[in-house]
């Protein structure tokens, strides 16, 4: 098997991921499109690995890996907060950068 | 270096600034700390200032007291300073009216120890200005002058009641014209504006020159290309201009006068505009003899418009405070006519009025704040028979309203009378007629202003009961004010002879035998 | 024996001396009569010096120079002082009238508070220096100087009681009446330095004698400088200003309003009479003007209710008969009836001041039967008024009789015939005033009674000069030609005839007034209104002046700077329109990222 297929998995992956992000209302939501993106690139860093036989890729995805986990963490931190103090999630009603 | 050993430009330049730091970091929360060092550190100017006027050699002439420190050899950017009869007549004009400035506003009452800090490095600016032979050293001490306006007029301003009209009435209203927040942007925005003008100038003879020194004494030797001299001229006429409060570009001025505080409106129409005639003078037509020629007929045009349409803008205003500000634009008419005569008399009386123009409306500045101060309102036709109350106040502004319709005997008169012999003997004869037309029209706005404010009865809404005279700190700044105005007119010959001394050379480096 | 030139610096030096005295020492000027003590000291020593140079004229003009303003090639314009007998005479006369003036003021204003009257001898004394430096100038530009000073000292001094909306306003209308002859004086002088390059008088007259002055526009440039004169000396049709400077204290007006500074313009005229004789034409229209307005005066001056109206006005009549005749090539006759005139039209404001000191008002009509009550002023006033008619042997008879003479010798018929009217007119109103104040049939009010002794002194030693100075001439023969011997009749017999016209008409009544006003029913009117001249005026004033200002205001709020707040505001909502696209959503920034991200995968895609 190619390259190509690893790679359109991932274009799919990373297009259902932006379409989450992009259309999701709340705000776990979105940190779940965010995940589905960063797995994309795991997806083509790992068949890039396999296809250059160079063992690069695999340990900037498990580095990747780690870091998502962590990104989650924080992401759901965040969101508990913003919970917290302004009882929504929506990410409507969240225009605090607002020009 | 310096004068005699000692830099005396350098100390009469950082004086000012060294109180401003004095100020910040050790007066906190003791106004007259505050007000006794800004008064000590500018005194310490204009004793020095004097000194150097009085010690200037009139034979040797040219540039004196000099003083030169590389600051970046790589491109030519030195620390480079020295004083001709030009710069040192201004260089006294500004520690004058910084001097008087300090008495004047003695009685500030919110934040005073930053509002002296930034008057003080203000005129570090200003004399950094105008003592400085390095372009590039000389924009950054025209910036330092512009900018600390800003926040001076914006925190210590004052607002002005004007009602929005005409087909731009919605313009205004969304502007918020009168607000002192509205006049201090306009004002900055107007002399950065000019400031970008002067950069490109800058640049642009330094790039021509080699692009190996930003000296004034080196980049005077170079011959520049004739169609360059046209734009640079052009770009510092324009850029300079702004600050000279040239029509149709002298509309930042009345507002941003009007709004400012008393010794910011002292400092500002006495010393910053005449910044930029001097800019026009010194840049303009000191480094480029073919563009000044190609563009005189325009600078004199303008300028004897400058004269006649300030005079009668000045005499439409109801706000004591636009009257003395437009007759700034009137008046900086005369300093513009006279350096486009291109003779020895306008040139000289050119130079002279920016002196006499510069004290006489720092006196004038001084009196309306004394009497906003005391009577609260700047509104003309509601004041009356102030005479009989503050004859102390009511004296000064009839010398200073005298000295501004060119009595004689006083600074004003001899100022204009050379800018008049000067158009006369110019190529364009009938610029006379505007300027003394100008003087009339001048006569009338003034007197006006001082019989309905000073003479008559009193009104009968008896607003105004017991005004207090000007008193203690305050007479400082009237009386040395008012000396020099009356000094100056009798006795020109002090100024006229270290100026001389500039302008003769200049004109001969214009291809013009005086 | 002093040499000349010091003592005229003296002359010039002492009353400047006083005035920075009381103008830089303020409890000196507070206190009022040391302050008047000091003033009339220093013009005292002024009076002094003047008579002593006065007798002791060397031959030769004497001239002092200083440099006054450098140039690289020598002084562009100079200081100094220029004595020969043409100034040397005027000295006398200015210093004599301001130190009895000044003398007389301290009886007249003693009510005045201290400071006020400080205030009102550091001004006289200002202009005693500004009048004496006038008349000592050696140049055009120092004349300039001290004309433009003369003036502020009778803005100054119109305006004493400032405190009077009328009097503010009559000291502002003299200031720009004049200051707008002025404007002439000056591009006269700056057009005749073109021309000549020098504004020395010596020199300009050596240039004019030996032709080297170049004729393109001289009549141009004496005709400017000649409107300063017609400012000043209160000429057709800037005359408005002198009869409302009468809003000043009595004693002002007497010496700067009547005797000196008024007398400014037929002094400039006089000085600088070797240019005018370049321009014939500029001269020829001096007399015709000169002569109109001694008669518009003159006619004037019958209407009027107020003492020193009619005083005024006659003034202004009087320097028109100064001007014709310096028109008409009678210099020395112009000069001579300034200096007669000077004393006794003195002589006639004090009189009069003494006059409304006792009554306390100005009005004519309110008087009556004083010569009763107050016999030493209304003898000083009927010499005084003698004198103005023209009746032999008082001075002003001579001068009167050389101008009309001089006039008729410069073959000015016209000009002479409307003098010869004037002449007794002028008979006819001031002895209407004579009549009505002092003998007719009215009652004044209160007690009045002769002024106190400091007053009443000035007023005899100016009647005696007077007289005097007439019968010097009369014994002496007088130094004004006058050939046609028929002139002195003629002058003579229509001062009798007016006097008896006055007499006839307010002492007698066999003439109704009424009656006279109904024959020249459109001339009294036109006369009580001032023949429109001061409403035109306040038309141009405020129609022009005004006018154009609030437009040029107006222009510059809303257009002007209209445009500029227009692309401000531009600016304002255009930034506000293009903030709408920061909606503070990260979704929507997001949206731009995939659009941007698209963008540059199709740019690279079709590149």
């Amino acid at each position: 098997m190619g390259l190509q297929p690893y790679l359109i998995l991932a274009a799919c992956l990373f297009a259902i991921g932006l379409f989450g992000v992009l259309t999701r209302r709340n705000a776990i939501g979105i940190l779940l499109g965010i995940e589905l993106m960063l797995n994309a690139v795991n997806i083509n860093l790992v068949a890039f690995a396999r296809y250059a036989a160079d063992p690069a890729g695999l340990i900037f995805t498990l580095f990747t890996i780690s870091i998502t986990v962590a990104e989650v963490a924080l992401g759901l931190a965040i969101v508990i907060l913003i919970f917290r103090v302004r009882l929504t999630v929506e990410a409507d009603h969240l225009d605090l950068l607002k020009g | 270096m310096g004068c005699n050993g000692i830099p005396l430009l350098t100390l009469i330049t950082w004086a000012p600034f060294l109180g401003a730091v004095l100020i910040m970091f050790t007066a906190r929360h003791h106004p007259l700390a505050v007000r006794l060092i800004a008064a000590v550190t500018t005194g310490i100017s204009l004793v020095l200032s004097v000194v150097v006027y009085l010690g200037y050699d009139t034979d040797a002439a040219g540039f004196q007291c000099y003083e030169k420190i590389p600051l970046v050899p790589a491109l030519g950017i030195s620390y480079e300073v020295g004083a001709d009869g030009i710069s040192l007549i201004l260089v006294l004009l500004t520690a004058i009216i910084i001097f008087s400035g300090v008495f004047a506003s003695w009685t500030i009452q919110t934040r005073s120890q930053e509002f002296y800090a930034l008057l003080l490095v203000l005129v570090t600016g200003v004399f950094g200005v105008f003592v400085s032979l390095d372009l590039f050293v000389f924009f950054l001490f025209y910036e330092l002058a512009v900018l600390p306006m800003y926040l001076l007029i914006g925190i210590w301003g004052t607002s002005a009641q004007i009602r929005p009209r005409g087909i731009f009435a919605w313009a205004m209203r969304e502007t918020g014209v009168g607000s002192k927040e509205y006049a201090a942007m306009k004002l900055t925005l107007y002399l950065l504006l000019g400031s970008a003008f002067i950069l490109v100038g800058i640049l642009a003879l330094y790039m021509a020159a080699g692009g190996s020194s930003f000296s004034f004494l080196e980049l005077e030797g170079a011959a520049f290309d004739p169609v360059l001299q046209r734009w640079v001229f052009l770009l510092f006429y324009v850029g300079f201009g702004v600050l000279a409060g040239i029509w149709p570009l002298h509309t930042w001025s009345p507002d941003g006068h009007a709004s400012a505080p008393t010794a910011v409106s002292m400092l500002h129409a006495g010393v910053l505009m005449k910044l930029g005639a001097y800019g026009v003078v010194r840049m303009g037509m000191g480094l480029l003899p073919e563009g000044t020629h190609d563009w005189v007929p325009l600078v004199g045009t303008i300028a004897t418009i400058n004269i006649v349409y300030g005079a009668l803008s000045a005499m439409a205003q109801t706000d004591l405070k636009y009257v003395i500000a437009y007759s700034s634009v009137s008046h900086m008419g005369i300093v513009m006519l006279g350096a486009a005569t291109l003779t020895e008399a306008g040139l000289n009386g050119s130079v002279f009025q920016m002196f006499a123009h510069g004290i006489m409306t720092g006196l004038f500045f001084a009196l309306v704040g004394l009497v906003y101060e005391k009577a609260h309102s700047r509104e003309i036709s509601k004041m009356g028979g102030f005479g009989r109350m503050m004859p102390g106040i009511a004296t000064a502004f009839t010398l200073g309203g005298l000295s501004s319709l060119g009595l004689p005997a006083t600074a004003g008169f001899v100022a204009e009378f050379l800018t008049f012999l000067g158009a006369w003997r110019s190529a364009h004869a009938w610029w006379l007629f505007p300027a003394v037309a100008g003087t009339f029209l001048t006569a009338i706005y003034v007197l006006r202003v001082v019989k309905q404010i000073f003479w008559g009865p009193a009104p009968a809404h008896g607003e105004f009961h017991d005004l207090p005279d000007a008193r203690g700190p305050e007479w400082v700044a009237l009386v040395l004010l008012m000396f020099v105005i009356v000094l100056f007119g009798m006795v020109p010959a002090i100024a006229i002879g270290p100026i001389d001394t500039a302008t003769v050379p200049l004109l001969t480096r214009l291809g013009i035998r005086p | 024996m002093i040499n000349a030139g010091t003592l005229a610096l003296a002359a010039l030096g002492l009353p400047f001396g006083s005035f920075v005295l009381l103008a830089v020492i303020p409890p000196l000027r507070r206190a009022g009569r040391a302050a008047g003590a000091l003033s009339i000291a220093a013009t005292g020593g002024s009076l002094l010096a003047s008579l002593i140079l006065w007798r002791g004229l060397p031959g030769q003009p004497v001239e002092l120079q200083w440099s006054w303003l450098p140039a690289e090639s020598g002084p562009m314009a100079s200081v100094g002082v220029l004595v020969d007998p043409l100034a040397a005479k005027m000295l006398v006369l200015v210093a004599l009238v301001s130190f009895l003036v000044q003398l007389y003021s301290l009886g007249y204003l003693e009510q005045e508070t201290a400071p006020a009257l400080g205030r009102y001898f550091a001004y006289h004394s200002l202009f005693a220096f500004s009048m004496i430096g006038l008349v000592l100038a050696s140049n055009f530009l120092q004349m300039f100087i001290f004309w433009e000073l003369v003036g502020l000292c009778s803005y100054l001094l119109i305006g004493f009681w400032y405190d009077k909306p009328e009097a503010a306003r009559a000291a502002v209308k003299a200031f720009w009446v004049t200051k707008a002859g002025d404007l002439g004086f000056i591009i006269g002088i700056v057009l005749l330095w073109g021309q000549a390059g020098t504004f020395n008088f010596i020199e300009l007259f050596a240039m004019a004698s030996g032709k080297t002055l170049p004729a393109a526009g001289l009549g141009l440039i004496m005709f400017l400088i000649y409107l300063g004169a017609v400012g000043k000396s209160a000429q057709f049709p800037l005359h408005v200003w002198l009869p409302d400077a009468m809003e000043g204290p009595t004693p002002v007006s007497a010496l700067i309003h009547a005797a000196t500074m008024v007398a400014a313009g037929v002094y400039l005229v006089s000085r600088v009479y070797p240019l005018f004789l370049l321009t014939p034409d500029v001269l020829a229209l001096i007399a015709w003007v000169g002569a109109f307005t001694a008669l518009l005066a003159a006619t004037l001056g019958l209407v009027q209710a107020d003492i020193k109206r009619v005083l005024a006005y006659s003034t202004v009549s009087q320097l028109g008969y100064m001007m014709a005749a310096l028109g008409a090539g009678a210099a020395a006759a112009g000069f001579f009836h300034l200096l007669t005139h000077g004393l006794f039209k003195a002589l006639l404001f004090l009189g009069a001041g003494a006059v409304i000191h006792a009554v306390g008002t100005n009005d004519i009509w309110q008087m009556g039967r004083l010569g009763r009550a107050m016999p030493q002023t209304a003898i000083v006033f009927l010499v005084g008024t003698l004198a103005l008619a023209g009746i032999w042997p008082l001075a002003g008879f001579f001068s009167k009789d050389a101008v009309l003479a001089g006039v008729w010798e410069g073959g000015l018929t016209v000009p002479f015939l409307m003098l010869a009217v004037t002449v007794f007119l002028t008979a006819f109103y001031m002895f209407r005033v004579v009549f009505v104040v002092f003998f007719g049939s009215g009652h004044a009010e209160g007690h009045p009674h002769d002024a106190p002794l400091v007053m009443t002194v000035p007023l005899w030693i100016l009647a005696i000069l007077t007289v005097g100075a007439g019968i010097r001439l009369a014994v002496g023969g007088d130094e004004g030609a006058h050939s046609p011997g028929w002139v002195p009749w003629l002058s003579s017999a229509l001062a009798v005839a007016g006097i008896a016209g006055a007499w006839l008409t307010y002492q007698r009544g066999t003439v109704s007034a009424d009656a006279l006003v109904r024959a020249f029913r459109p001339l009294y009117f036109a006369a009580v209104k001032k023949f429109w001249l001061d409403d035109l005026y306040g038309a141009i004033y405020r129609g022009v002046f005004l006018g154009v200002s609030w437009g040029v205001g107006w222009v510059d709020r809303y257009l002007v700077d209209g445009v500029v707040n227009l692309a401000s505001a531009w600016t304002l909502r255009w930034g506000d329109r293009l903030r709408q696209i920061q909606t503070g959503r990260a979704q929507d920034y997001l949206y731009g990222v995939a659009l941007g991200l698209l963008l540059v995968i199709v740019w690279s895609y079709w590149r």
